[in-house]
């Protein structure tokens, strides 16, 4: 499940990059993937309408907010915790 | 069927007065000066004038829980919205049939602002007189309840002034119907500039001679379900407060309600023997042409420098700059740079205050209820603060007025506006 989960990630975050989802790195931060302050809205809707979920993120203070969004290893991280709340 | 139609004005005589002030007006060429002879405001302050100044001079916030239908379902639920509006203590029916509650604003406010200049449009200054009015989402509570019905409730009919109710320019035609303005009358909309833009081109208009006097301001009325879920989506909004400049800040807060001003030929005003609030001296707008939310602070400081250019003002005679100071990370950051820049040394000297951290941000309605801070600054001495600031953010390290009003005597002012669409347009003001 959780593999499906990172591959339906990646490949939100791919097409928002323009980038194949094989070329999302888990090391990779929304900067080096091109991705601004508005990609960044735009890919964090996406992904709550993908999973049904609300992320916490305030684009004024992204550093406090609670959705870790330093690179894509911890996009996808607090995804699945998300998720995984919503189902428990 | 003539919707309103309140019979006092059916006739439009020329009075003696009018006639007088016309004939001390003969026409010239050149650019004229333009005075401030009358405001009128509601907000989430007060529901006048002078009850919005002495919030100012306070420091009082307006921002509360929010109160409409639907709430419950958002998760931004603060906002500064007007209190105790009873639609039916000002309008008749077939008026509230008529006016979407930004229409209704802006026609209270202008009612106020009118009364004060003391001008009456009967006869030819009515022909040269008009109105233009700035707003971003014009009818909006009237596009949400017929979209409810439609939509939600599955309804097949709608009423048949929806059109005539919603469309942007629905206020500034009320206006000019309401007072017989017959001149220049239309709406500008350029989001959160749209007030400075609407004022800056009275200004020019009257400047240049096209009018005599102009009605000019804005409002907005976006306080409903869909107008806050929509900004909702950028993340942009605070949940708890307006904090501009502060460290701390965490995003702006929807405000409502509305400013409206006459701008008048000075020498028609002296003559007349109006009391003057204000002259206003400049006005420059700029295109960052570079991104549709990001803030440029070149594009700001070209706006800034060119008002003043415009007004043919030293830098150094500006005392008081009233803020676009959203609380947002990324205006608050590109306008201190941008005025640091414009003003050099002299920024450190100047006090910049948003008080949009007490009536919130009235989008296309804001630069108008900010313009009254501008006049209380030079009128009165007393500089507007900016509330909610708890800590220093070393990129916003101008004099912000923090907290409490303070008494200063300034001789310049300028209002700044600077919209999404990197739009921006900045006023100058002077005392007289």
């Amino acid at each position: 499940m959780t593999d499906t989960i990172r591959s339906r990630i990646r490949a939100i975050i791919a097409e928002q990059a323009m980038l194949e989802p094989d070329q999302i790195d888990d090391h990779a931060t929304p900067a080096d993937l091109g991705i601004d302050s508005l990609g960044l809205v735009e890919s964090i809707f996406a992904l709550e309408e993908e999973f049904d979920i609300a992320i916490p993120f305030n684009a004024n203070e992204p550093e406090k907010s609670d959705f870790d969004i330093t690179n894509m290893g911890t996009i996808i991280a607090a995804v699945e915790r998300l998720v995984s709340l919503k189902a428990a | 069927m003539s919707p309103k139609k309140s019979g006092k004005k059916a006739a439009r005589a020329l009075s003696d007065a009018t006639m007088a002030a016309a004939s001390v007006t003969p026409p010239r060429h050149g650019p004229r000066r333009v005075a401030i002879t009358g405001a009128g405001t509601i907000n989430a302050l007060g529901h006048d004038v002078a009850s919005t100044m002495a919030a100012f001079r306070e420091g009082r916030c307006g921002i509360t829980q929010l109160d409409f239908r639907d709430v419950d379902r958002l998760s931004i639920q603060i906002g500064a919205q007007v209190h105790d509006w009873r639609a039916e203590d000002h309008f008749n029916r077939q008026q509230i049939l008529l006016y979407d509650k930004f229409t209704q604003f802006t026609l209270l406010a202008a009612k106020q602002a009118v009364a004060q200049s003391g001008l009456c449009f009967e006869g030819v200054l009515g022909l040269s007189a008009g109105v233009v009015l700035g707003t971003a989402g014009g009818g909006l509570n009237t596009w949400d309840e017929n979209y409810r019905a439609v939509y939600e409730e599955g309804k097949n009919r709608v009423h048949p002034f929806v059109v005539p109710k919603l469309m942007n320019n629905a206020a500034a035609s009320h206006v000019s119907m309401e007072f017989g303005l017959r001149g220049p009358a239309f709406t500008v909309a350029t989001a959160c500039a749209s007030s400075n833009h609407a004022m800056g081109l009275a200004f020019q208009m009257v400047r240049s001679g096209a009018a005599q006097v102009m009605l000019t301001g804005g409002s907005e009325a976006m306080l409903c379900f869909g107008g806050v879920k929509a900004w909702e989506g950028l993340r942009v909004m605070s949940k708890d407060a307006c904090r501009p400049f502060s460290g701390n800040r965490n995003g702006m807060v929807q405000g409502e309600g509305a400013g409206v001003f006459v701008f008048e030929d000075f020498d028609h005003a002296r003559a007349r023997g109006a009391e003057i609030l204000a002259e206003v001296v400049g006005f420059a707008m700029s295109s960052d042409a570079q991104d549709i939310v990001m803030p440029s602070a070149q594009g700001a400081e070209r706006a800034i420098t060119g008002a003043l250019r415009d007004g043919g003002l030293n830098p150094e005679a500006v005392g008081y700059i009233n803020a676009h100071g959203t609380g947002t990370a990324a205006n608050d950051k590109t306008e201190c740079a941008a005025v640091a820049h414009a003003f050099g040394h002299h920024a450190d000297r100047l006090m910049i205050s948003s008080t949009k951290s007490m009536h919130g941000h009235l989008i296309g309605g804001t630069g108008a209820v900010e313009l009254l801070a501008c006049i209380m600054a030079l009128r009165d001495g007393v500089i507007a603060p900016t509330i909610g600031y708890q800590e220093p953010d070393p990129e916003c390290a101008l004099d912000v007025v923090p907290n409490e009003a303070r008494e200063a005597q300034v001789d310049v002012v300028l209002s700044n506006a600077f919209a999404f669409g990197g739009l921006n347009a900045v006023i100058a003001l002077r005392r007289v």
